[in-house]
């Protein structure tokens, strides 16, 4: 009995729906990890940078 | 992240005690908090400005940062508040017509019977951004759906079901119904064989 039901458990993560839930999410940290890699603007490292000064001139 | 901290932020305050102040942490975060930003507005120009804003916010309110907590979910929490209440104020359903990836660079093929890229990120873009967030935060950033219920103020299992709509809604914006796989086909000539019947 214990074994069919390890079977079906296999069987489940060959199965086509947690096939296709790996490749959204193989897809989904692409479209992230791309996004990632986009140069960041100088404005927000100069902003940082605005923030702390005006602290220290107050 | 392939921009290495400025570490210059820290060198001003060489007089100070060496407590570190978690506000020049912030730079750290900057590639995610866009990263994030570009998957909630779809547009680099609204991502730039919500990432500035969130910015200036977590400036100030550093005093909300609990120290060794994790500030990347600290500041995804302020960046998608902020998303969602001028999403709220603004009633502006932003179009995007230059949408970042509708005419996109070059296309990998997908002979490896994989999904085809170009295909899932257009199916992404039309997703709503409350499923483009948990999809990102959940299956692409890795938090737990614990931290994404803590960040967003969402239950757990509405968090759960929340993201298995989304992958449900994306496979079908692809034309890929779950579980709809012929059997007597491998898997990924079933997939490939239904994704070449929508792009004709």
């Amino acid at each position: 009995m214990l074994t069919t039901k390890l079977m079906s458990v296999e069987m489940a993560k060959e199965s086509p729906k947690h096939h296709l839930h790996e490749q959204i999410d193989e897809n989904l940290k692409r479209v992230y990890e791309d996004a990632l890699k986009a140069e960041i603007p100088d404005r927000f490292r100069q902003l940082l940078a605005q923030l702390k000064d005006k602290e220290r001139k107050s | 992240m392939t921009t290495p901290p400025d570490k210059r932020a820290q060198s001003g305050a060489c007089l100070q005690a060496p407590t570190i102040d978690p506000r020049d942490e912030i730079i750290l975060f900057l590639s995610p908090m866009r990263a994030f930003a570009v998957s909630l507005t779809r547009n680099m120009t609204a991502a730039d400005d919500l990432v500035q804003d969130t910015i200036v916010k977590a400036w100030s309110n550093i005093d909300k940062f609990q120290s060794g907590t994790n500030m990347q979910a600290w500041l995804f929490t302020i960046l998608r508040n902020t998303f969602y209440s001028d999403r709220r104020k603004h009633r502006r359903e932003v179009p995007d017509p230059d949408g970042i990836h509708a005419a996109k660079l070059s296309e990998k093929p997908a002979h490896d019977g994989r999904l085809a890229f170009g295909d899932f990120r257009r199916a992404f873009d039309q997703l709503s951004p409350e499923h483009r967030e948990v999809l990102i935060l959940v299956g692409a950033s890795g938090y737990s759906t614990e931290q994404v219920s803590a960040m967003t103020g969402v239950a757990v299992g509405t968090v759960k079901s929340r993201t298995n709509r989304a992958r449900k809604r994306l496979a079908e914006l692809m034309g890929l119904a779950e579980g709809e796989t012929v059997l007597s086909t491998t898997i990924n000539e079933g997939i490939v064989a239904r994704a070449g019947t929508q792009a004709a």
